[in-house]
């Protein structure tokens, strides 16, 4: 990881920031934990901590294990190999209706044969928890996902966004150390769901319990989480804050995961101290870098260049020498607040960049087949060796 | 496009289109009204009518007398059922035994259906496959072939004496016990059938959530699964009350000559006594008792999916 961002990390860390202090004891421990179902490595030796009050996400395209980590910690799966601890207990043999964890299901789960009240009252019940006490209970929980007008109600007479807190309400109302939640807010549509992000992230705050979240949707886990591990196939890829993620992806699969990105291929062929050059054939340029890059002269590496980085212009830049492209425009998106342009190289790859349309144009900037320069800062740019 | 261009294919999609719904749920209704309800409207007037040595064996229900149609209704055939104590004993004894046959079925199908509904996708389908290969055999058949096991010489006997388990044969056929194999093993699949598919509908992750919630694996049964399979061993439980009450056959087969059920009754009235009136009587009756059950079934059924809508 670059210094600047080492620096800057150092400053408040212990509080905010558990992970970065070496002292903190982890509240959640995966330990090099394996899980096959039969010769398929659905998890391959995972090892991971996650601090208390973290909202933790597990992120990865389907199949990627993550699914299997979040149900090896409730006790639904138990692991091949290795360990796991919350706070501070191995849970091996721990069935699931003994653990201090307790899950928002995909599907909400919901009983369809009970009412909302008694869908959260549920563990509480089972329990032996006093009745007064879960009246009591049950009131705050739907006071607090806004749900006690529909007390009375049966699941499949809400929408989906008011099972989503019903779900919400029955699995943190037993106070559990961990909150599991499988994709929360998979089953919603696009604005319900960019809403319950937030509120979701202020009831964790209000509680104060430990989230692990799992979702395959990268806007949501960089909306909500502390921290984000990246999964691919059955590995963690990366893990960290979704700036250091975003900032300073440590692969492809990474820089494509989060963000749109474009990566170019090529070749070391200057490297010094404060600076290197790229050259790539794919690109047909050279590329500046404002940093070493760990290798050796005739590496290649994948230079990631997100697409909002990137200018566009009609003119040749001053300095065409490093860091500059010439191509046509081959495919507009107009978004209102940003348009997209897919510039076509004269070696055939096409280069993604995004401009903010800050201010009120008479008419459109590009249109297609105009031939334009895209370039960018030496700072922009950063370099993957995988 | 004026009509009178119109093909005959266009024509006939036309009038399909207007009629073809009636006509859809008209033919089975049709079937069912002339091969269901016609000879059940004779033989409820059979039931009315008395006793002759005649041919037909019973007195004529419409009269010309005095050119005029006179309806003789007779209602000795009902009273005589409920002076003769041997009729109520025969329904109760019919419905004891369906009822106890019932639970039998159930507690033996809620399991198997279950573990069917949890098994792998391709183990799945063998297992349903199993579940209904006894019908491709004839009912019948498969009743002399318990007559083959249950029998004093049959294949149990045979075993435990030659374990030496026992020394004298069991006597097992033309008991009640062998009517409850009989009907068990007979209405076991329209137990599991109806079962399954409530079971297999079931969300697992429902399970999971009542275990999460702290469930053992048995409470999240008795909390969750249980009352959810409910339209199931209903569903389940009336496919087998029902036949089971009626069942002639098996207790024929099967059962002793203590075993009164009212459809060997039945048989009884029509076929030695040649008593058509009495056996029509019995047959309405038994056709009430078993009414109340299906309209308070369909009852559940429609509020279920009024319910789920």
């Amino acid at each position: 990881m670059p210094e600047a961002v080492l620096d800057r990390a150092h400053e408040d860390v212990h509080k905010t920031q558990p992970w970065n202090n070496p002292d903190a004891v982890p509240y959640i421990r995966f330990e090099n934990v394996t899980k096959k179902f039969g010769d398929f490595y659905a998890v391959d030796d995972v090892s991971l901590d996650i601090y208390r009050h973290e909202l933790f996400a597990l992120l990865g395209g389907s199949g990627c294990g993550k699914t299997t980590l979040l149900r090896m910690l409730a006790g639904f799966e138990e692991p091949t190999s290795g360990k796991i601890f919350i706070d501070g207990v191995d849970m091996a043999g721990v069935p699931a209706y003994e653990r201090p964890t307790n899950m928002m299901f995909q599907s909400y789960a919901l009983f369809p044969h009970m009412s909302v009240e008694q869908n959260v009252a549920f563990g509480l019940v089972q329990d032996g928890v006093s009745r007064a006490e879960i009246k009591e209970q049950v009131a705050d929980m739907l006071a607090l996902v806004q749900m006690t007008k529909f007390a009375k109600r049966k699941p499949h007479q809400l929408s989906g966004g008011q099972r989503q807190r019903v779900a919400l309400a029955r699995s943190l109302v037993k106070r559990p150390k961990v909150l599991l939640l499988d994709e929360p807010l998979g089953a919603l549509d696009k604005k319900l769901r960019e809403q319950t992000q937030f509120e979701l992230v202020n009831i964790q705050e209000k509680v104060g319990t430990t989230f692990v979240m799992v979702t395959h949707d990268q806007e949501e886990a960089m909306t909500m989480a502390s921290r984000i591990a990246v999964m691919n196939e059955g590995v963690i890829n990366q893990i960290g804050t979704p700036f250091e993620l975003y900032e300073y992806p440590n692969s492809r699969y990474t820089a494509n995961f989060l963000g749109q990105v474009n990566l170019i291929e090529g070749v070391l062929v200057d490297d010094d101290e404060k600076y290197a050059v790229i050259k790539s054939d794919e690109a047909n340029c050279d590329i500046y870098i404002d940093h070493a890059v760990q290798g050796h002269e005739g590496m290649t590496f994948w230079v990631a260049l997100r697409p909002e980085r990137l200018r566009l212009t009609k003119d040749a830049p001053e300095d065409t020498k490093y860091n500059c492209l010439s191509g046509k425009v081959e495919e507009i998106g107009y978004l209102g607040g940003i348009s997209t342009y897919h510039v076509r190289l004269e070696t055939g790859k096409r280069i993604k960049v995004t401009e903010p349309n800050s201010t009120r144009q008479i008419e459109p900037r590009y249109t297609w087949e105009d031939s334009v320069w895209v370039s960018w800062e030496a700072g922009a740019a950063s370099v993957l060796n995988k | 496009m004026s009509s009178d261009k119109l093909t005959i294919k266009q024509k006939f999609d036309r009038w399909m289109i207007k009629h073809g719904r009636v006509l859809v749920i008209g033919i089975p209704y049709f079937w069912l009204f002339l091969f269901f309800l016609v000879p059940f409207l004779i033989v409820l007037k059979i039931s009315f009518s008395m006793a002759e040595y005649a041919q037909p064996p019973y007195s004529a229900l419409f009269a010309w007398i005095d050119e005029g149609v006179t309806i003789t209704l007779n209602f000795g055939n009902y009273l005589f059922l409920l002076s003769d104590s041997l009729y109520a004993t025969a329904y109760l004894n019919s419905i004891r035994i369906a009822a106890i046959s019932t639970i039998i079925t159930l507690l033996i199908g809620y399991p198997m259906a279950y573990g069917i509904a949890r098994a792998r996708g391709s183990m799945r389908s063998v297992l349903l496959m199993l579940v209904i290969l006894p019908f491709w055999t004839s009912f019948l058949i498969r009743v002399y072939a318990w007559i083959g096991i249950l029998d004093r010489e049959g294949l149990i006997n045979a075993f435990l004496m030659w374990t030496g388990i026992i020394t004298e044969p069991l006597i097992m056929r033309q008991t009640e016990f062998a009517v409850y194999v009989g009907i068990v093993y007979t209405y076991l699949p329209f137990m599991i059938l109806p079962l399954y598919s409530t079971l297999e509908k079931m969300d697992i992750s429902l399970i999971e959530a009542a275990m999460d919630l702290g469930c053992k694996p048995w409470q999240a049964f008795v909390k969750v699964t249980l009352p959810l399979s409910l339209p199931g061993i209903l569903a389940g439980s009336l496919l087998v009350f029902i036949p089971a009450v009626g069942e002639f056959v098996i207790p024929e087969l099967l059962g002793g000559p203590n075993t009164l059920m009212i459809g060997r009754t039945l048989w009884n009235e029509f076929f030695a006594n040649r008593d058509w009136p009495i056996a029509s009587a019995v047959a309405i009756a038994m056709l009430i008792f078993l009414v109340v059950p299906i309209m308070w079934f369909q009852h559940i059924q429609t509020k279920q999916e009024e319910r789920e809508q």
